[in-house]
């Protein structure tokens, strides 16, 4: 009996420790956030939010803190790295899928895993050697919100591209089958029989996306030229949030360093709404 | 994939068009880099390169700080995540279904962490385990930093390889009177083993890559560490270093980037070879 009570004790130890740690993720998020929030609490408490969109420029030293500048450029080279990259992403997982013989679909996945595990860093380094000159050429200095879009597309790409393929493979066969077997063509099948259901994969992933490229920091911070300024045309340097933080952490102050624990807490409350809204997608999709 | 019937409409040529220029394209910007960085970053490889210590900021020299502190971070990020990690993965996998509010809160919370942008967990990592914790920039700091940064990865991996064991060997297991402490450590631990290696491989792989969380953890200094609250430079931190902040590192970055490369090269290689073999033991 004692062997048996012993045995009861060690499995409900068990559960007690297992259960503790998997509260360690909580327990992190929870401390993320409490920490951004104290640090940023000086900014919150002492100037009105409405001065990041309102104040004269930025100059931390001087308790000017016009934020629009970032946060205009953040939303532009995401919105341009998504548009480049969604269509591009889309149609590859098409072509890998129906279109291209099988030995150079397996090859260019194989090609496109390995890609979406290189650093970014290593993209932004390309960048500035490769695309920044590249654009130079055009206009200078190169260093500009267009370089960032293409760094950041090449960044989100392959996800992308593998995100789509995946959500093309996990489509219900028979519908398919039903399809050729009723003598639909190819481009219907595609079109409206696959596309319709792939739909809800498709924008979750995106989201996702979205939520990394709006994150992403050095690469971006290497092609941008990170002038504080809303750019007059897409050769024209821009700084995003991100590279704001990672460039003026080092030295930063007091209000300063609030301010850009805020614009980190920012952040962090724009990716907690996308993968909520992912969550809820994919929620629906299961229901339905 | 599947077979469809070929089509001859103008819609569907065009669609055909469209995805193959898309596919090439994204076939030959890569093509480019991967031979511009390998054949710029080559050339200048050498066994001295990756056992000197770096001159003149990193302009001549070789790289062996950043490998060994690279190396010190991933180790004690793994030693640190590792235990949690599969702990947790075991709790959510084993005692847990995903209708329950508990596991919905920790799937989601882990789905959030996964998604916080790196810098942001670098300045939670400075605040945090750098100022409050008082362990100053060193490499410790960082690998606390990444440790958060790929448990989501860790557990999701692990817990996934753990629902895959069909459920005939619990039943069995319970049959037979074996107990829970039993079961997991002796049956189920040993046949996911496979599937922890590729997770933890996974994970190397994104710890690796990342640079902006280790800025200001981890600091940048270039000795090498003497001890693991010294502060460290990774190699990823390196090559932006290079790029950014020295005139004239730009070889020394390409080679730098090129090792980085080869080292994510062969852990791909190792996950490609893992998650076959499962693949074949599943079957």
């Amino acid at each position: 009996m004692s062997l048996l009570t012993r045995r009861k004790q060690r499995d409900q130890l068990l559960h007690l420790t297992l259960k503790l740690s998997a509260l360690v993720s909580i327990i992190s998020l929870f401390a993320i956030i409490l920490f951004l929030l104290v640090e940023s609490w000086p900014m919150i408490e002492s100037t009105a939010i409405s001065q990041y969109f309102f104040a004269e420029s930025w100059h931390p030293t001087n308790g000017e803190f016009l934020l629009l500048p970032m946060i205009v450029g953040s939303l532009l080279i995401m919105a341009g790295a998504m548009l480049l990259s969604i269509p591009i992403g889309i149609f590859t997982a098409i072509l890998w899928q129906f279109y291209a013989p099988r030995w150079f679909s397996t090859l260019l996945e194989r090609m496109v895993e390995v890609l979406s595990g290189i650093p970014s860093v290593v993209y932004g380094f390309w960048g500035i050697v490769v695309i920044v000159p590249l654009l130079a050429v055009y206009q200078a200095p190169g260093t500009s919100l267009l370089a960032g879009i293409i760094v950041l597309t090449l960044i989100v790409l392959p996800t992308i591209t593998l995100v789509a393929n995946s959500t093309f493979q996990q489509i219900d066969k028979h519908y398919i089958q039903n399809a050729i077997a009723l003598g639909l063509s190819r481009f219907t099948i595609i079109r409206h029989v696959i596309f319709p259901q792939a739909k809800r994969g498709l924008l979750t992933g995106v989201i996702l996306q979205a939520g990394r490229a709006i994150g992403e920091t050095l690469a971006v911070l290497m092609v941008c030229g990170n002038v504080v300024q809303l750019p007059g045309s897409i050769f024209e340097p821009v700084r995003t949030l991100t590279s704001n933080i990672a460039l003026e952490m080092a030295y930063a102050m007091d209000m300063h360093r609030s301010a850009l624990f805020l614009s980190g807490l920012m952040l962090m409350l724009v990716v907690l709404s996308l993968v909520l809204i992912s969550e809820k997608l994919k929620q629906q999709g299961n229901n339905l | 994939m599947i077979h469809l019937p070929s089509d001859h409409s103008l819609a569907d040529r065009l669609l055909k068009f469209t995805s193959w220029f898309c596919g090439l394209l994204l076939f030959t910007f890569f093509i480019y880099l991967f031979f511009d960085i390998a054949s710029r970053g080559f050339s200048h490889i050498s066994f001295e390169f990756l056992t000197d210590p770096p001159i003149s900021a990193g302009r001549a020299g070789g790289i062996a700080p950043m490998l060994v502190s690279t190396l010190l971070l991933l180790a004690l990020c793994l030693l640190i995540s590792l235990p949690i990690g599969i702990a947790s993965a075991i709790y959510l996998a084993e005692y847990t279904n995903e209708q329950q509010w508990f596991a919905r809160i920790i799937q989601t919370n882990l789905n959030v962490i996964a998604g916080v942008p790196s810098i942001v967990m670098g300045l939670f990592g400075y605040a945090f385990f750098v100022v409050a914790l008082g362990l100053g920039f060193s490499i410790i700091a960082g690998s606390l930093t990444l440790a958060c940064m790929i448990l989501p990865l860790l557990i999701r991996n692990i817990e996934n390889s753990l629902r895959n064991i069909p459920n005939e060997y619990r039943i069995n297991a319970t049959a037979l009177g074996l107990s829970k402490f039993r079961t997991i450590f002796q049956i189920l631990l040993p046949m996911a083993a496979r599937g922890i290696l590729l997770a933890v491989i996974l994970s190397i792989g994104r710890a690796m890559a990342e640079t902006a969380a280790l800025l200001y953890t981890s600091g940048y200094v270039t000795r090498m560490p003497e001890s693991i609250l010294d502060s460290g430079r990774s190699l990823s931190v390196h090559i932006f270093d290079l790029s950014m902040n020295v005139p004239g590192g730009e070889q020394n970055a390409y080679s730098s980037a090129f090792t980085l490369i080869v080292m994510l090269l062969i852990i791909n290689l190792i996950t490609l070879g893992l998650s076959r073999t499962i693949h074949k033991r599943s079957v």
